[in-house]
């Protein structure tokens, strides 16, 4: 169940929680303050931030979303564990 | 619709097996000021605010369920190992005769979860203050549980979520504000 990853793996996973972090707060930020330019530039840097990391990890550790939000590899391993709360 | 993603926002780390904290935290699992009920209560005003304030609860009612899968991880990590002796002596015998180690929806006391925890009223500004007023319990209800670990990992977690809770009360404030300014221009003729 729960497959050993490499310390690779969470280093790449933390700096995309990082990443991601910063867009949670400013998305939230951005609901209230719709025209904080900077904010909007900042959003816009880490939202490629973030795209390149995905890719990243999932070039190498299967995908990080479905429904053709990440691209498959074979067989189908959208389903291949580790899930969040086993890592 | 929603798009799932295989990441925890925030690492949850456990050093040991602590049933009874798991007992505990999930008062934040299916509790009355529970990461269950904010997402729920959050995304079911969304169909009846003014526009300005309906990208807001869609986003933090989204968050709520991220919080939600980190208390899950928490419980499971926590309780993973545990012996059927162990679940008894940290007072979650009569959780285990029902759900062996399954996860359910109820509080640290073992009510289960009911709608009643949440509020809908039509009226955006009373909406905005039940949200208000459900963030502050929540922020209230980590540092109790903080008080009650030893586990600095666990502590780290639940220090992400209590401030969590502190920014998406602020973010209501400023949905009050927002409304406020937006019904005393309508009074402008």
């Amino acid at each position: 169940m729960s497959k050993t990853l490499s310390e690779e793996f969470y280093r790449l996973m933390e700096q995309l929680q990082e990443v991601d972090f910063v867009l949670v707060e400013l998305t939230l930020y951005l609901d209230t303050h719709p025209e904080d330019y900077d904010a909007i530039k900042q959003f816009n840097e880490f939202a490629q931030k973030s795209m390149v990391l995905k890719q990243q990890i999932e070039t190498k550790y299967g995908p990080l979303q479905q429904y053709g939000n990440s691209y498959s590899g074979y067989p189908w391993n959208w389903d291949q564990p580790p899930w969040p709360w086993q890592m | 619709m929603w798009i799932y993603e295989k990441k925890l926002q925030y690492p949850v780390k456990v050093s040991k097996c602590d049933p009874m904290m798991a007992k505990f935290l999930i008062e934040q699992y299916g509790g009355a000021d529970g990461e269950l009920a904010a997402a729920l209560r959050y995304l079911n005003q969304r169909y009846t605010i003014p526009d300005k304030i309906i990208g807001l609860l869609t986003d933090i009612g989204t968050e709520e369920f991220a919080h939600l899968e980190m208390i899950a991880t928490m419980v499971y990590k926590l309780t993973k190992d545990a012996t059927a002796e162990e679940m008894k002596e940290a007072g979650l015998g009569a959780h285990y005769a029902d759900h062996d180690k399954a996860l359910f929806y109820h509080n640290a006391a073992g009510a289960p979860f009911t709608a009643t925890y949440i509020q809908a009223k039509g009226d955006p500004i009373t909406d905005l203050y039940e949200d208000i007023a459900a963030e502050e319990k929540a922020r209230a209800t980590y540092q109790w549980l903080i008080n009650m670990s030893d586990d600095p990992d666990i502590i780290d977690s639940l220090s992400f979520l209590r401030e969590r809770e502190i920014v998406h009360s602020q973010r209501f404030r400023e949905a009050v504000e927002i409304l406020k300014e937006d019904q005393g221009r309508k009074k402008v003729f």
